[in-house]
């Protein structure tokens, strides 16, 4: 078998990147900072495709089974002989796939950012954070233990967190950043939990070992039931909420809108194509024991992502800056993702769910990046996020027009882009296992194109608005990564990705479904008529509709209050309710008590030290006292 | 190596100390001793590791056994293991640094440094002991200066807090002496004569569970109240906030050490089976302190305050790890005290810092100090994030390690309580990202004092000492947790067996 350990390099070097960057970035000219990050995501990328190009056709697979490689492992920390917390490097379709899409986008990423961050005050700092991004992303797709994954899953936490508060001196950026790092911090906390009980019932934090269809941890896991769960269901679920905070499953996907305060391009690498697809990932790295010990929470997966696929493209169709409406798109097409992956089954085609999920992430990565950076180039040109104040754009940013253009059609599902493909497969799945989350994913697909469109209509055609100065096209370093990602979200699709990866790693074949697939185009053509009709013939006005729809279109508006409710937890009952009593009754009770005891004893002192007032008559006074208390006590128990 | 020279060197220093005249000869001076000391520590981890690794699997190195008062067998007797010499360069880190942190004293600043070293002899005695009569000696001697410390060179309502820090800490050595000597009369089978203070000789005797009933509350307490257990932890805030910034750091980072390293190494290791009957009184109170510190300091104003709630949540979890006896969880419990005393000592660093620019505590009348002192910023987010348990730093490796050792208990008490502990982490980030967001970022505030300078070298120096320190522990952990797992052999087995 082919050595792999030259895959080391691929995060290590980010990780380096990041160290140096960070403590002498602002010794150079801060375009220094930019080459030397963007070179080492160039090397790591450029290792990347040669490792997928090494594990997918040459050395990958064993008698026609693509196999787990751990290429390194080492113990990082050691708690007893079967827990340990180790780093290393495991290597297998999904996590080959991964590192490839993160290193393109992140790649991509870092290009248009030195045009795009050209001039910033924290550029070498945006570098650093970027390469830190990189590597933590690196790490969590590429481990080896349930642990280590955990702590890269707080890693890029942390990244994220420190790049949506990039521009700290706006107070909406630094409160975004907290949120979004908060609300998933309290996820993380299910995810903690449900790794205690994995390590208490399956006694091992290893992925070889957990996921081994035939392992200890599958076959012996069903013995403890609480509350009519399974423990390893409970587990299973509990990651599922760690995986939801990340992934911004409803409803913790509260943060993710707001998260959009970050420089543009960050949003593209992490709130689209990279960090909130982690839950997902982390579903299908685990799958084995989903699939094997725990439908129910395998259930609760899918009907969770359908419930937020639905949701989020409702919200969608009425934001108006563009990038909370593709900040919605995301969190509907990552429920897509999880709704596939809930309704598979483990097996070559059996498994179609779970490759349909990962074809989807994949191609998501590119047309969903893609459709970012078009809106940041266009953020650019014209200094506002509000979509109407944008019209006839096409006329000053050609290029930004057609790429976006293929990434709305891509997203919406026209053939013969990426999108088609992915999503036709993901609903042959669904449809085969469940009829009617196959008919919400059905709706969904129609609401996607129609709010893709409403975007593309409003922005692109129409009438030109008030502008500073002639909106102007983006410089070429940008153009560039635009390019490049509309190539591959054309494309992207035409790979027979069955061939690559699957549920258990025998390559499969598979076949549009014309059942399935015409339907599909048919409501996505009539979600863009309908979207052409509001908004570019403007035949049918929006305003009417809005105001015949009223309460609901409000609420949908403001995010059906989920924001309002996550305000009132946090503000009322957590600081108001709990803290600020607890900090009252730490003050006023127990450190009271505290000093109650010492005034009591400074109290009863300063009125005995009277007695010794040093005069003889009342020592004298006191004395013959006590003799003759203690006389008449004697002789009333001699009597008695 | 001669442990003795742990406990001269400081006593060097401090006759150096009397001589010196001028403010920069006493800093010289202090700086220079506790520099040795430091040097003396790292060594000591070294030749502690070589000779481990030569195969000596004695409990205790490098013994040394003086007599101090043969009557009664008193005995000055000294050794290490893991866990006290990881102790001991925790220490010696942040004396160290402490000294440098409070180069710019300007009142009685040779008393001063007398007084710190005076402080941290008692805490490097106390370590080395093996001996509770000079255990007990050493952890008066490290008290006591603290009452000078805070009530001279204080600030705010320094006497009030001086009192009530000594007072609440004599009085719980009072309960801890009687506990001490209740060990003693039970410390041996044969009679009066052969009675020992020695801890290793006590744990080979049995004391009778009954007498075990009075004492292991004793003993818990008496250390525990230094190790903050609520209720008797509300010293922690009035005395952290009075304090100077040297003597916070040593106060939080080292001396609420002593509190956890007692509970372990006399209250769990010589009263077993009262530990294993009466932990779990404690490990309620200690899951309060957890949750309840955590809460308290969300609402808190005063940085101080803030971390001063942050150290009771802190070192609740390593009474709370200590009291769930197993080898994993104790051996977390011991990593959270070196954890927490390495940031809880960056972060009263910092925080002195920054007060003495912004001439304020208070949160809401600082913001957007990025701008202004950089370098500080920085540091005090990344003592943040060490806070909040980000790994790669170490707090990460302390909590995990408690959660995960405390998981293994079996039963729904320990697993709910276990839960309910591991949400701090979530509360913990609720507080520190306020501070971060409050004071950090934002706008930059024009309240402030106008010329306001980043920090000077002796500053940049502690903070990377402790930084350092803090990163090195979260990246490369096993040598350390190898280091303390085979030093709790003797303690676990001993819980395990009554078990």
């Amino acid at each position: 078998m082919e050595n792999f350990l030259y895959t080391l390099i691929i995060p290590v070097i980010l990780f380096f990147s990041f160290i140096f960057t960070g403590l002498s970035g602002n010794k150079f000219k801060p375009a220094v900072s930019g080459i030397i990050c963007t070179a080492t995501v160039f090397i790591s990328a450029a290792l990347s495709y040669w490792t997928a190009y090494q594990y997918f056709f040459l050395h990958g697979k064993v008698n026609g089974v693509y196999q787990i490689i751990n290429v390194y492992k080492i113990e990082w920390l050691k708690f007893n002989e079967t827990l340990s917390i180790d780093i290393g490097i495991l290597l297998d379709p999904i996590s080959v796939m991964m590192m490839v899409v993160i290193t393109t986008v992140s790649l991509m990423v870092h290009i248009y950012s030195i045009g795009y961050m050209k001039g910033d005050s924290g550029y070498s700092r945006y570098f650093a954070f970027l390469s830190l991004f990189t590597f933590a992303m690196l790490g969590l797709v590429l481990s080896v233990n349930i642990f280590m994954t955990y702590m890269f899953w707080e890693l890029v936490g942390i990244s994220s967190y420190l790049l949506i508060g990039h521009y700290y001196n706006k107070p909406s950026a630094v409160s975004a950043s907290k949120k979004a790092f908060i609300v998933t911090r309290f996820a993380d906390l299910g995810f903690l939990i449900g790794i205690l009980l994995l390590s208490a019932f399956a006694g091992t934090f290893d992925f070889n070992e957990l996921t081994n269809p035939n392992g200890n941890a599958i076959l012996q896991s069903a013995s403890t039931t609480f509350m009519g769960l399974s423990a390893i269901s409970w587990a299973l679920i509990l990651i599922f909420i760690g995986c939801a905070g990340k992934s911004a499953m409803f409803p913790l996907h509260i943060w993710l809108p707001d998260a959009m305060e970050g420089p543009t391009p960050v949003s593209a690498l992490i709130h689209a194509a990279t960090m909130v697809v982690a839950g997902v990932y982390l579903i299908a790295r685990l799958f084995p024991l989903y699939v094997f010990t725990s439908p129910v929470a395998l259930e609760v997966v899918a009907h969770v992502g359908a419930f937020t696929s639905l949701f989020a493209a409702i919200i969608a169709c009425t934001q108006t800056d563009i990038k909370r409406v593709l900040a919605f798109s995301t969190i509907s097409q990552i429920g897509y993702m999880m709704v596939s992956l809930g309704v598979s089954g483990y097996g070559a085609e059996e498994g179609l769910g779970y490759m349909a999920s990962m074809f989807h992430l994949f191609t998501h990565a590119f047309f969903k990046a893609l459709l970012f950076l078009g809106a940041g180039s266009i953020i650019h040109a014209i200094h506002t996020n509000e979509i109407y104040s944008m019209g006839n754009l096409r006329k000053y940013m050609p290029l930004t027009h057609i790429t976006f253009l293929t990434a709305c059609l891509a997203i919406a599902g026209i053939p013969p882009l990426s999108g088609f493909f992915s999503k036709d497969e993901m609903l042959v799945a669904v449809m085969e296992k469940n009829i009617f989350l196959f008919a919400v994913q059905y709706v969904v697909a129609g609401i996607t194109a129609f709010y893709m469109f409403r975007l593309y209509f409003t922005v692109f055609w129409n009438k030109d608005k008030k502008y500073e100065h002639v909106p102007h096209e983006s410089p070429n370093v940008m153009l560039i990564t635009l390019i490049f990602l509309a190539v591959c979200s054309a494309l992207a699709g035409l790979i027979p990705f069955s061939q690559f990866v699957s549920s258990n790693g025998v390559p499969f074949s598979t076949h549009i479904h014309m059942n399935i697939a015409i339907p599909v185009v048919g409501i996505a053509l009539a979600g863009i008529l309908l979207a052409y009709a509001l908004y570019k013939k403007e035949s049918l006005s929006p305003e009417k509709i809005k105001n015949s729809l009223g309460v609901f279109y409000r609420s949908a508006y403001r995010k059906f209050y989920i924001d309002e409710i996550y305000i009132f937890v946090t503000k009322k009952i957590i600081f108001n309710l709990i803290s600020v009593p607890v900090a009252w009754f730490d003050r006023h009770v127990v450190d009271n008590t505290m000093n109650g005891i010492a005034y009591t004893t400074n109290f009863v002192s300063e009125k005995i030290k009277y007695m010794q007032s040093g005069q003889l008559q009342q020592y004298a006074f006191i004395m013959v006292a006590g003799m003759i208390l203690i006389f008449l006590l004697t002789l009333y128990l001699i009597i008695v | 190596m001669d442990l003795i020279l742990l406990i001269l060197v400081p006593v060097l220093t401090l006759a150096a100390l009397m001589t010196a005249g001028t403010k920069a000869q006493a800093r010289m001076i202090a700086a220079a001793g506790t520099g040795v000391q430091l040097v003396l520590s790292v060594y000591l981890v070294i030749v502690y590791l070589m000779e481990r690794g030569s195969g000596n699997i004695e409990q205790m190195l490098f013994t040394e056994k003086y007599v101090w008062f043969n009557t009664l067998n008193i005995y000055f007797s000294t050794g290490v293991d893991g866990i006290s010499v990881s102790l001991i360069l925790l220490t010696a880190i942040v004396t160290f640094t402490g000294v440098l942190a409070s180069w710019d004293v300007d009142y009685l600043y040779k008393e001063f440094f007398i007084s710190l070293i005076v402080l941290s002899t008692g805490v490097f005695g106390f370590f080395i002991s093996l001996d509770l009569f000079t255990m007990f000696l050493f952890y008066e001697l490290a008290v006591i200066p603290m009452y000078l410390l805070i009530g001279i060179w204080g600030s705010g309502k320094k006497e009030y807090s001086a009192m009530k820090l000594t007072l609440m800490l004599m009085g719980a050595s009072a309960v801890l002496l009687v506990g001490l000597l209740g060990i003693y009369s039970y410390s041996s089978p044969t009679g009066a004569t052969a009675l020992t203070f020695n801890i290793i000789e006590i744990a080979n005797v049995d004391i009778p569970v009954e007498a075990q009933r009075y004492f292991f509350p004793m003993v818990f307490i008496g250390f525990g109240v230094l190790g903050a257990l609520f209720p008797f932890h509300t010293w922690s805030p009035d005395g952290h906030s009075s304090a100077p910034t040297a003597v916070s750091m040593l106060h939080a980072g080292v001396l609420m050490k002593m509190g956890g390293y007692g509970c372990l190494r006399v209250a769990m290791y010589l009263l077993p089976e009262a530990a294993n009957e009466m932990a779990w009184i404690f490990i309620i109170l200690t899951s309060i302190s957890i949750v309840y510190g955590a809460f308290g300091a969300i609402v808190q104003t005063d940085l101080k305050y803030i971390n001063a709630y942050s150290s009771v949540s802190h070192c609740g979890l390593v009474l709370f790890a200590i009291l769930m006896i197993n080898e994993i969880v104790m051996n977390g419990a011991v990593l959270q005290m070196i954890s927490h005393g390495l940031m809880t000592a960056l972060f009263f660093a910092l925080i002195g810092m920054i007060y003495s620019r912004t001439h304020t505590r208070d949160i809401r009348e600082m913001t957007g100090i990025m701008k202004l002192m950089p370098f500080l910023s920085v540091c005090y987010m990344i003592a943040g994030f060490a806070s909040l348990g980000l790994p790669g730093l170490s707090g990460f490796v302390a909590e995990m390690t408690i959660f995960v050792g405390a998981f293994q208990n079996t039963d729904i008490f320990h697993r709910s309580v276990t839960i309910l502990a591991a949400s701090s982490i979530v509360i913990t980030a609720v507080y520190i990202l306020r501070v971060v967001a409050k004071i950090l970022l934002g706008p930059a505030g024009d309240n402030l004092p106008s010329g306001i300078k980043d920090a000077v070298w002796n500053e940049k120096v502690v903070t990377i000492i402790l930084i350092v320190a803090i990163a090195g522990m979260g990246l490369v952990p096993l040598w350390l947790s190898d280091m303390i797992l085979n030093s709790l052999g003797p303690i676990t087995e001993k819980l395990a067996l009554i078990k």
